[in-house]
C-alpha cells in the first residue's frame, strides 16, 4: 500500500501502521455488515457544471505557477536526472 | 491598550463594526490592538501559526479609507484569524504540515477575499491538524494547542486554533474548515457558534484540499449574529469552483431574530457514549426550545452510527487522490532521491505526519483493485443510505438536535495513541458531512468541570438562516456568553 501511495515507510512504522488500521478496519466492518437490499446503488457522481472557456488573465501565469517551487530552472521544475548520461 | 479597544474587542464582531462604521473608533488601531492579542494568544495558547505584521495595519489602514469615502461595510475593522489551510494572500500556508515547505499563497481564498471586501482585517493564520486531518488540533506538525477553558485539555480539532483564538477573545471572529466536524467540534470544546454551510454555499478555492466532496469553510464565533454576517459574507456562487452552488449569498440576517414558536425539532434519542453532562446539556437544550413554542418530535435514526465508517473511507479515499500533489516537485517541502520516484516518496514520508500517513494508506487501500467494491463503494452505498435518512427525517421536523460532540474536551495526550477512539469524537457530526447539509454547533452550558458542552443543530440543505435564528434564541435565552478563565488581554 505504501509503494502504491508513493510514500516510504519504514518497517518499525509499517508494522504499527498495519495494527493500527486493522483495528480501525476491523471497526469499520460494520458497513458490510448491513443488508444489501437496505442500500441504494453506488451513486453517480454528479455532472460537474462547465464554465465559458475564456483565457484567464488572472494567475496562472508560469511565474504564479513555479513561485514556490523547491527547485527551478530557466522556468522549469528541476528534478533529478531521469535518464543517466551513459545510460 | 485603551479600555475602549479592549471593551470592543471583548465584545461581539458587529458591535465594533458599528463603532468602526460610525468612525467612533479607527480600524487601524483596532487592528494594532488585536495583533497584540493574536501575539500573546500563540504564546499562551499555541493558537496562531503566523501573526501579520504591518501589511494587517495597512489593511486596516485601507477599511478606514473606504469607511471615510462612505462605503458601508457589514465588518468593517472587524479583525479575524484565518485557519492556516485557507490561503491569505502574502502570508504563510503551512495546513500544520511539513509538507508545503514555505508556501505562499499568491492570492487569497475566495471565502477570504469576500471577508476582506465586507471590511475584515486578517491579523494571523491559526494552528490546526495536519491538512485538517484530526479532532483535537494535536496532529499538527507545530504542536498543540491549548484549550482557554483549560489548557490542559484540546481546543478540539481540526480548526483548534481558530476556535481558541476566537474563544480567548484574541479575535471576535475566524474563519475554519470543516469536512467531517472541523469547525463544530472545536465551537464545542470552546464554547462557540461554529457553522458547516451547506456543501457547495462556499467556495473552495484556496483552501488546501482534504475530501473535496465533503470540505467547507465556516465562521467560528462567540455569538450567533457574527456567524451569520460572517457566513453571508463568505458565501455565494464562484466560478474557480465547481462545485459551488449558483445564486448570491443568502439572507441571514432578516430572520435571526425570528424565535423558534412552531418549528419542529427532531430529537435523536440515542445516548449510547454520551458523556452525562452532554446528555444533561441536550435534554435542557430540547426543554429550552419548548419553553419557546417549539415542539419535539423524538426520532430514531440507528443508521447514522455507519456514519463514522462511510465517512473515514471515503475521505480517506479522496485525501489520497488530493495529496498526490505533494511530490516535492512543484510546491512545498523536498527531500533528496536518487531519482524522480525516490524523490516523490522520501518528500512524502519526511513530509507527512502519522495521521495523514494512515489516512493515505487507509484511502489507497479502500480504493485499489480487489478493495474498491467492499470498501469505498459500500461505503458510497451507505453514504447515499444516510442521506436518504436524513432526508426522510426532515419531512417530520425542521431540523434535528444532537449533541456536537460526546462529551466535552479531554485532556491532551488522552487519545492521541488511539485512531479509532479519536473518528468516534465525529459520530455526530459526519451525517450533516455525509448528506452535505448544514449544521450549526450552539453553546449549551458547562459540564460539572466548568467545560463548555456544545449541542448541534442541523437542518435540510439551505436551511442556514433557520439553524442560525435557533442559535440566536438559544443564545438570547441563556444570556451574555460565558468567557473562559483564561482569555487574553
Amino acid at each position: 500500500m505504501a509503494r502504491l501511495a508513493a510514500m516510504d515507510v519504514t518497517d518499525g512504522e509499517a508494522a504499527r501502521l498495519a495494527e493500527e488500521l486493522s483495528r480501525v478496519l476491523d471497526h469499520f466492518d460494520a458497513i458490510r455488515a448491513v443488508p444489501d437490499d437496505l442500500l441504494p446503488p453506488v451513486p453517480d457522481a454528479p455532472p460537474a457544471p462547465l464554465r465559458d472557456d475564456v483565457p484567464s488573465s488572472g494567475p496562472g501565469e508560469r511565474a504564479y505557477v513555479a513561485a514556490n517551487a523547491p527547485e527551478r530552472a530557466r522556468g522549469h521544475f528541476v528534478v533529478p536526472r531521469v535518464v543517466s548520461r551513459n545510460g | 491598550m485603551t479600555g475602549d479597544l479592549a471593551r470592543l474587542l471583548d465584545g461581539p464582531a458587529h458591535g465594533l463594526a458599528a463603532a468602526v462604521s460610525a468612525r467612533e473608533v479607527r480600524a487601524r488601531d483596532v487592528a494594532g490592538a488585536a495583533l497584540l492579542r493574536a501575539g500573546r494568544s500563540r504564546e499562551r495558547h499555541g493558537a496562531f501559526l503566523h501573526v501579520a505584521g504591518e501589511d494587517a495595519i495597512e489593511a486596516a489602514a485601507e477599511v478606514d479609507r473606504r469607511v471615510a469615502a462612505g462605503e458601508a461595510l457589514p465588518l468593517a475593522g472587524v479583525p479575524i484569524a484565518v485557519k492556516d489551510n485557507v490561503h491569505v494572500a502574502g502570508m504563510p500556508t503551512t495546513a500544520g504540515s511539513r509538507i508545503l515547505g514555505a508556501f505562499v499563497p499568491p492570492e487569497d481564498a475566495t471565502c477570504v477575499a469576500r471577508l476582506k471586501a465586507a471590511g475584515c482585517v486578517v491579523v494571523g493564520k491559526t494552528s490546526c491538524d495536519e491538512l485538517g486531518m484530526g479532532s483535537t488540533n494535536e496532529t499538527s506538525a507545530f504542536g498543540p494547542v491549548r484549550n482557554p477553558w483549560e489548557p490542559t485539555r484540546v481546543p478540539g480539532g481540526s480548526s483548534g486554533g481558530s476556535a481558541a483564538a476566537v474563544a480567548a477573545r484574541a479575535v471576535p471572529l475566524a474563519v475554519g474548515t470543516d469536512t467531517g466536524g472541523s469547525v463544530r467540534l472545536p465551537a464545542a470544546f470552546c464554547g462557540l457558534v461554529g457553522v458547516r454551510p451547506t456543501f457547495g454555499r462556499v467556495s473552495r478555492l484556496g483552501l488546501v484540499a482534504f475530501a473535496s466532496s465533503f470540505d467547507q469553510a465556516g465562521p467560528l464565533a462567540r455569538h450567533a449574529r457574527d456567524a451569520a454576517l460572517a457566513l453571508e459574507a463568505m458565501s455565494g456562487a464562484d466560478p474557480r469552483d465547481a462545485t459551488s452552488l449558483p445564486g448570491a449569498s443568502p439572507d441571514l440576517l432578516s430572520r435571526l431574530d425570528d424565535g423558534v414558536a412552531g418549528l419542529r425539532v427532531g430529537l435523536l434519542d440515542d445516548e449510547e457514549g454520551v458523556h452525562p453532562d452532554a446528555a444533561a446539556a441536550l435534554s435542557a437544550t430540547a426543554r429550552l426550545l419548548a419553553s419557546r413554542g417549539a415542539s419535539l418530535v423524538p426520532l430514531r435514526l440507528p443508521r447514522l452510527a455507519l456514519g463514522v465508517a462511510a465517512y473515514y473511507l471515503i475521505a480517506a479515499a479522496e485525501a489520497s487522490s488530493n495529496l498526490a500533489r505533494f511530490d516535492g516537485v512543484r510546491f512545498g517541502a523536498r527531500a533528496a532521491g536518487d531519482g524522480p520516484a525516490e524523490l516523490v516518496r522520501a518528500t512524502r514520508a519526511a513530509g507527512f505526519g502519522d495521521e495523514v500517513k494512515r489516512r493515505v494508506l487507509l484511502g489507497t487501500f479502500a480504493l485499489s483493485a480487489g478493495h474498491r467494491e467492499a470498501w469505498y463503494e459500500r461505503a458510497q452505498r451507505v453514504r447515499t443510505r444516510i442521506a436518504l435518512d436524513l432526508g426522510e427525517a426532515f419531512r417530520a421536523c425542521d431540523l434535528l438536535l444532537s449533541p456536537t460532540a460526546p462529551g466535552p474536551a479531554f485532556p491532551i495526550g488522552e487519545k492521541s495513541g488511539d485512531p479509532l477512539s479519536l473518528y468516534l469524537t465525529d459520530v455526530f457530526t459526519v451525517p450533516a458531512s455525509l448528506a452535505g447539509l448544514p449544521a450549526v454547533a450552539v453553546p449549551a452550558g458547562l459540564s460539572r468541570e466548568r467545560l463548555p458542552v456544545g449541542v448541534q443543530l442541523a437542518g435540510p440543505a439551505g436551511s442556514e438562516a433557520l439553524l442560525l435564528a435557533v442559535a440566536r434564541e438559544l443564545e438570547a435565552a441563556r444570556g451574555p456568553w460565558t468567557a473562559p478563565p483564561d482569555v487574553i488581554r
